[in-house]
C-alpha cells in the first residue's frame, strides 16, 4: 500500500523510444554540452552549475533543458560511446539541443508532461521512463 | 512528420546508404522536435573532422568514413560517404597545424590532422576552420533557410543577417550537408523570430567588452528565450555583435535577438515583439552590469598571468590591427604567452600587410583554425589565463580547470605585457 501510495504517474510525450529505469538525477539548472559536461566520465563541469562534480552516468537525468554550445549533442553522442551517458532523460523545453543530443544518446527521453518533473522527481526517486509511451513512472524514496 | 516524395525515396535508399542514413537520423530528429516537415537548404556549417582528443583517437582506429558515419549520421554501421550536396562549411578544429609544437601536439596528430583536412576537401566542404563564417565570406542573405552549428555564428546569422537557422549540432548538420534538407522548426518560422523579453538600456554600452557584459547578463536572465534590446545610443560595429552573440549565447541559449532600430527584424519595438506579449521587461544599469562582471570573473583570484587568449570568437581583421596597435614596440613578459586566434583566411591577411610580424616580434602568436577551449590547446603549466572574450571566460575554467580573468582587449594585452592583471570595471 505504502509502495503504490508513493508512485506518481507523469504523461507526455515521445521523444526517443526505449523503456529504462533507474535513480533520478534532477536539476533545475539547464545544461550545457560542450563545456558543460565531461563525456568522458558523464561528470556536469560547468563552473557555476548547481551539479558540478555529479555525474549523471546510469541515471534517469531530470532537468529543464539544454543551453550554450551547439556541441551538446555530440558531447552527450561521446558519452553513450563512452559508456557514461545518462540511462533517461525527463524534460521540458524542447530545443534543437536536446532534440538532437536525446536521439544521438539512443536513451528514452520524453517530455510535454502533464506535470512538472522538476516539482514531482527528487534526486533519488526510483524513475521508470517509457519513451514509445511517453510515461514517467516516479516511485518517491523512502 | 510529412515527407515529400523525393525526401521518402531518399528515406527508402534510393540515392544511396549515406543518404538514407542521413534521411533517418533527420526524421528521427525531426520527430524529437515535433515538426511537421523539412525544409530546403543550401548554406551548412558543421563539423567533420576528427581533431579533437575523442575524436582523433576513434579516426585514428577506424578511419574517417567511420566518423563521419557515426559522428555526423549517428549510425555504427560504416557507410560510404558521398560529396556533399549543397553548400557546406567548415567550422573550427582542436587545433592549428602550424603551430602545433606551440600547442603541445605530437606530429603523429597533426598526421591524422592533415588527413582530415584531405578527407573533408574531397567531400566538398569549404575549410573555413572558423566559429565566425560570416567573417571570411560565408554571409547568408536575409531569409535564407541555413543549417548552422555554433551557437556564436547562429545567433549573429538569425539576428544581425536576418538568416533563418536553428542551433543545428553535429550530427544534423552532417545529415543536411549530404541531403539538403533540415527539420522546419523554431527559428525557420516567422513567429518563432519575434521577441519576447524586454531589456532596457540604462547605461550607455559602447566598447566590445561593455557587450560582452551585456550579453552576458541577458543570457543569464532570458535563458533560450528571444531578447528586444531597447535605447542603444552607439551603433555596434560587426565585433561586438559577435562578442554580444557570442557571451547570449554562453550564459544562456539565446540564438535570435533584436536590437530596436538596428538589427533587420526590429525597425521599431513593435515590430520586434509582433503579436507577442512582452513575458518580462529587464533594466540594465550599472548594478547589472558589476553582477555581469562579477559572474564571469567568478573563477578569478591571482594576478600573476600566465596566460592571454585572444581571439573568441575569432578575430576578425579590425580586432588584430586594434591589438596590433596596443602591442606594436612592446615584449611580451617573459611569463606570460599570448595567443592570438583568426581564420586562415584572416591570417592570410595579417601576413600580408605586417601583423603577423609585430604580433611575433612582441613574442606573442597569431594562431587559425581552432582555440584554447575548442582544442583544449593552451600553454603548459598555464593557472591563470586572461581574455576579452566572455564566452571564453564561461568555459575555459570549466575545460581546462584554469582561473580566468575577463576584461577589455587592452586590459588583456597589458597583462600580456606586464605579466599581471590590472584590469577592472570602468564605472
Amino acid at each position: 500500500m505504502a509502495a503504490l501510495l508513493n508512485k506518481i504517474v507523469l504523461r507526455g510525450r515521445k521523444v526517443v523510444g526505449g523503456v529504462a529505469e533507474g535513480e533520478a538525477l534532477v536539476t533545475r539548472d539547464r545544461i550545457s554540452g560542450w563545456g558543460g559536461i565531461d563525456p568522458r566520465s558523464g561528470t556536469i563541469i560547468e563552473t557555476r552549475h548547481e551539479l558540478k562534480g555529479r555525474s549523471f552516468k546510469g541515471k534517469v537525468l531530470v532537468f529543464p533543458g539544454a543551453k550554450g554550445s551547439s556541441g551538446w549533442s555530440s558531447q552527450f553522442h561521446i558519452a553513450r560511446l563512452a559508456g557514461t551517458a545518462p540511462l533517461a532523460m525527463v524534460f521540458n523545453e524542447m530545443t534543437t539541443k536536446i532534440a538532437l543530443g536525446a536521439v544521438v544518446t539512443h536513451a528514452p527521453a520524453v517530455t510535454d508532461l502533464d506535470r512538472d518533473p522538476l516539482e514531482v522527481i527528487a534526486t533519488g526517486d526510483w524513475v521508470k521512463v517509457d519513451g514509445d509511451r511517453g510515461i514517467v513512472e516516479v516511485t518517491k524514496k523512502g | 512528420m510529412r515527407l515529400t516524395a523525393p525526401e521518402r525515396a531518399m528515406l527508402e535508399g534510393a540515392q544511396g546508404r549515406a543518404r538514407q542514413k542521413a534521411m533517418d537520423l533527420l526524421v528521427r530528429y525531426g520527430e524529437a522536435l515535433g515538426a511537421e516537415r523539412l525544409v530546403d537548404t543550401n548554406n551548412v556549417c558543421g563539423t567533420v573532422g576528427a581533431s579533437t582528443p575523442f575524436l582523433r583517437d576513434f579516426g585514428l582506429k577506424h578511419g574517417f568514413d567511420a566518423v563521419f558515419s557515426e559522428f555526423s549520421l549517428d549510425s555504427a554501421e560504416v557507410v560510404p560517404i558521398p560529396k556533399v550536396e549543397v553548400y557546406s562549411s567548415h567550422l573550427q578544429q582542436g587545433l592549428d597545424p602550424e603551430h602545433a609544437q606551440a600547442q603541445g601536439i605530437p606530429p603523429e596528430v597533426v598526421k591524422v590532422y592533415r588527413q582530415g583536412e584531405a578527407y573533408t576537401a574531397r567531400l566538398g566542404v569549404q575549410p573555413l576552420n572558423t566559429c565566425a563564417p560570416y567573417t571570411v565570406g560565408n554571409v547568408p542573405t536575409r531569409g535564407e533557410h541555413c543549417a548552422w552549428m555554433e551557437s556564436s555564428a547562429v545567433v549573429y546569422i538569425n539576428s544581425v543577417l536576418g538568416a533563418k537557422t536553428n542551433a543545428e549540432g553535429r550530427e544534423s548538420a552532417g545529415a543536411a550537408m549530404l541531403t539538403g534538407k533540415i527539420p522546419y522548426w523554431g527559428y525557420h518560422i516567422d513567429e518563432n523570430r519575434l521577441g519576447t523579453h524586454l531589456i532596457e538600456l540604462d547605461i550607455e554600452v559602447q566598447s566590445t567588452a561593455d557587450w560582452g557584459l551585456l550579453g552576458y547578463y541577458i543570457g543569464e536572465v532570458v535563458q533560450d528565450r528571444v531578447p528586444v534590446v531597447a535605447g542603444v545610443r552607439s551603433i555596434p560595429n560587426l565585433p561586438r555583435l559577435k562578442h554580444f552573440g557570442a557571451a547570449v549565447a554562453s550564459s544562456g541559449g539565446v540564438e535570435m535577438y533584436h536590437l530596436v532600430g538596428i538589427t533587420p527584424e526590429a525597425p521599431t519595438r513593435e515590430a520586434a515583439f509582433g503579436r507577442n506579449p512582452i513575458t518580462e521587461t529587464f533594466r540594465y544599469g550599472r548594478a547589472e552590469r558589476r553582477q555581469a562582471y562579477e559572474q564571469v570573473n567568478a573563477t578569478a583570484q591571482d594576478s600573476q598571468i600566465d596566460f592571454v587568449m585572444l581571439g573568441c570568437p575569432h578575430y576578425t581583421i579590425e580586432q588584430i590591427w586594434e591589438a596590433c596597435r596596443l602591442l606594436e614596440g612592446k615584449r611580451v613578459h617573459e611569463n606570460t604567452s599570448l595567443w592570438i586566434f583568426t581564420p586562415r583566411a584572416t591570417k592570410q591577411l595579417a601576413d600580408q600587410n605586417g601583423y603577423t610580424k609585430i604580433i611575433s616580434d612582441a613574442g606573442a602568436y597569431l594562431m587559425s583554425d581552432t582555440c584554447s577551449a575548442l582544442g583544449r590547446v593552451m600553454p603548459k603549466g598555464t593557472r591563470v589565463a586572461a581574455v576579452d572574450s566572455a564566452k571564453q571566460a564561461h568555459y575555459l575554467p570549466a575545460i581546462m580547470g584554469v582561473q580566468c580573468w575577463f576584461g577589455s582587449t587592452a586590459d588583456c594585452i597589458e597583462a600580456a605585457v606586464t605579466g599581471r592583471w590590472h584590469g577592472s570595471l570602468a564605472e
